[in-house]
């Protein structure tokens, strides 16, 4: 994508429930991305998640609003059971899905050979940053879309966009992974579960509460702590990334705070940058959030072009936010 | 080499920040003391250390292969910026054998052989099927692949060799933050190179004290240091070829006998494991990985 040539960036949201796909389209989404309730997506949370027959109800909800519908297939084939992601990629393409996305070989392989006018999108789990990688997909498996691992900076993204004839899609709010998408194994040193290997992070059935001696309450993560708090205090879940840990004799949030990512200041900048689509997180998160984080950022997406102000309805966020704090991540290079 | 299994040793490229004449100290010491068949060297970890150890790197590549060893070049796993981009397509080119850690490298060595570094997402058999058609002749899976998901894949594609990763801390995560210096209250691109100060890693521990993990740049790995203690019998069974043993400061001398003593039938595996933990380890051996359960437990192995 050339630089200067913007046009409106589009918006992806996310929806774990056929509810949260309507709200989606009904608050304005460009594109909805969703998943089947097994482990061939990265959200493989229980309660969450479509069935072949809710998806294509969904499509046709949303195409009715003039909304696509991404089906993210984006976990790594297990050895032997690949048929299962075949599977999924059969019945995205059956339930009229606009686009799969996708990060394993063997899924983007089986897509490009058998469905080849089904769109193919790039997983942030494949973790392909440098323009090499991703002409390799491009080239390799027709992929149109690719989205960016957060390891860029916004000037790094125009770079790379210069140099590439395939879309960007970059997240620009909810939660933050702080290790590279795609290439984290911490949930599975510590409980057995990974994104990579069964579509999780930090499994909530892995998760417990104890208080210790003193009366605080500290969050474990098979069995590790990852956190502590005061009695009374709201306990946050331990992401194991989001953790207080001890290092050269001084203790806290040693990878990151336990803070969100919001890049709406930056969304100008994204958008000379050349990039196509912008990303919003949540696919765990109720209809409440999906409506209010889409509308607002509809309205800042738009108020790009109108130049109509849309800060008091991103100001409003905040308390979609783990624990009210924001950063802009590795979009700023001073993140690193 | 006296090699009366099949089961072959492999160095794997260190990951830690250690000075020039440290490594070029090690890799001497390793052609003609360590009983290896195959060394991985180069730096994988940050493109900010390269320059310090560039030239290093022909006299130790020589001393290696004097000493009958295979050397091979290992690759940076998260090129970012233009000059590390660059560098991989320049190794990429190279008459000597290439380890790729990151898929970027996949089109620029298609035209000739590689070996598949743990850190490329290989999880199935199609996708190592396609690598191979690619080129890949070696396969070190991801530290978290199970044995039991290995086994089924080296069966499917025989035509790659399986290297299992054996011992030492865990490459877990990369991230494009740097945690040295983010711990020491800097920043990346001004890291003073302070993860020099930890030639193990950095040790994390929860706020309870108990050992977790290690920061190495933006890298992070496990505290334990996992240990395979699978006889050459079962490796065979399991199709893999060769073991790789990942650099610490402990004697890898000392290790490499053990670990080839052990393979070649002479001592057992609760001899094998007491003499591993009287050396300096980085950390509890751990194993857990092999069985599909959370990395950091010990488990007791199938024999």
């Amino acid at each position: 994508m050339p630089e200067g040539t913007t046009k409106r960036m589009e918006l992806v949201c996310p929806a774990g429930t056929p509810a949260a796909l309507r709200a989606a389209a009904d608050a304005g989404a460009d594109a909805i991305y969703c998943g089947f309730a097994n482990e061939t997506n990265a959200r493989n949370f229980p309660g969450l998640n479509f069935s072949p027959s809710e998806l294509a109800d969904g499509v046709a909800y949303a195409h009715a609003k003039g909304a696509r519908v991404l089906v993210a297939i984006n976990t790594f084939a297990q050895a032997g059971q690949i048929h299962l992601w075949e599977e999924a990629v059969n019945d995205a393409a059956s339930a009229g899905a606009d686009a799969v996305i996708a990060a394993d070989i063997a899924v983007l392989q089986h897509a490009a050979t058998n469905h080849p006018d089904l769109r193919l999108h790039l997983s942030v789990q494949a973790a392909a940053n440098t323009p090499e990688a991703i002409r390799f997909y491009a080239e390799t498996f027709g992929v149109k879309r690719v989205v960016l691992p957060r390891v860029l900076s916004v000037p790094e993204i125009a770079a790379l966009n210069r140099e590439i004839d395939v879309e960007t899609e970059v997240f620009v709010f909810g939660g933050l992974c702080v290790m590279t998408e795609g290439r984290c194994a911490l949930s599975s040193y510590a409980t057995g579960k990974s994104p990579n290997l069964t579509g999780v992070c930090s499994p909530p059935d892995h998760v417990d509460y104890t208080e210790d001696p003193s009366g605080r309450l500290q969050a474990r993560l098979g069995g590790f702590t990852i956190d502590s708090f005061e009695s009374g205090q709201a306990a946050g879940y331990p992401t194991l990334c989001k953790g207080q840990f001890s290092a050269i004799e001084k203790t806290g949030y040693l990878f990151e705070d336990p803070v969100s990512l919001n890049a709406f200041e930056l969304l100008e900048e994204l958008s000379s940058a050349g990039v196509t689509a912008l990303k919003i997180e949540g696919r765990q998160r109720g209809k409440a959030y999906i409506a209010g984080v889409v509308k607002a950022f509809r309205q800042a997406v738009d108020g790009l072009e109108s130049g109509a102000d849309a800060r008091p309805a991103i100001a409003a966020l905040k308390a979609f936010s783990e624990g009210g704090q924001q950063t802009a991540g590795s979009y700023k290079k001073t993140w690193r | 080499m006296p090699n009366s299994s099949s089961i072959e040793l492999a160095l794997g490229p260190c990951l830690f920040n250690w000075p020039a004449d440290r490594l070029l100290a090690f890799y001497k010491k390793i052609a003609t003391e360590a009983p290896i068949d195959r060394v991985y060297l180069g730096e994988v970890v940050c493109g900010k250390r390269m320059p310090f150890t560039d030239n290093i790197w022909p006299e130790a590549i020589e001393a290696l292969e004097a000493a009958g060893k295979e050397v091979v070049l290992s690759t940076l796993a998260q090129p970012v910026n233009k000059r590390e981009r660059q560098i991989l397509q320049q190794q990429a080119g190279y008459d000597m054998p290439i380890e790729v850690n990151d898929m970027s490298m996949v089109p620029a060595r298609k035209q000739g052989t590689f070996a598949v570094g743990p850190y490329l997402n290989v999880y199935n058999e199609a996708t190592l099927s396609f690598l191979a058609r690619q080129g890949a002749r070696t396969w070190c899976p991801p530290v978290e692949l199970s044995l039991d998901s290995i086994q089924k894949i080296a069966a499917l594609v025989p035509e790659v060799d399986l290297e299992l990763f054996a011992f030492g801390r865990l490459p877990l995560a990369l991230s494009s933050r740097c945690y040295h210096a983010r711990a020491h209250g800097l920043r990346k691109d001004s890291c003073q190179f302070i993860c020099e100060q930890d030639p193990d890693g950095m040790d994390v521990a929860t706020l309870d004290g108990r050992r977790f993990l290690a920061a190495n740049g933006i890298q992070t790995l496990s505290d334990a240091c996992h240990f395979a203690g699978l006889s050459a019998g079962h490796l065979a069974t399991l199709g893999i070829k060769r073991l790789r043993l990942s650099p610490h400061t402990t004697d890898m001398i000392a290790v490499s006998r053990l670990f080839r003593d052990f393979l070649d039938g002479h001592c057992d595996v609760d001899k094998f494991e007491q003499q591993l933990e009287m050396l300096n380890l980085p950390g509890p051996l751990c194993n857990a990985y092999l069985l599909g359960d959370a990395g950091w437990k010990r488990m007791a192995l199938p024999a």
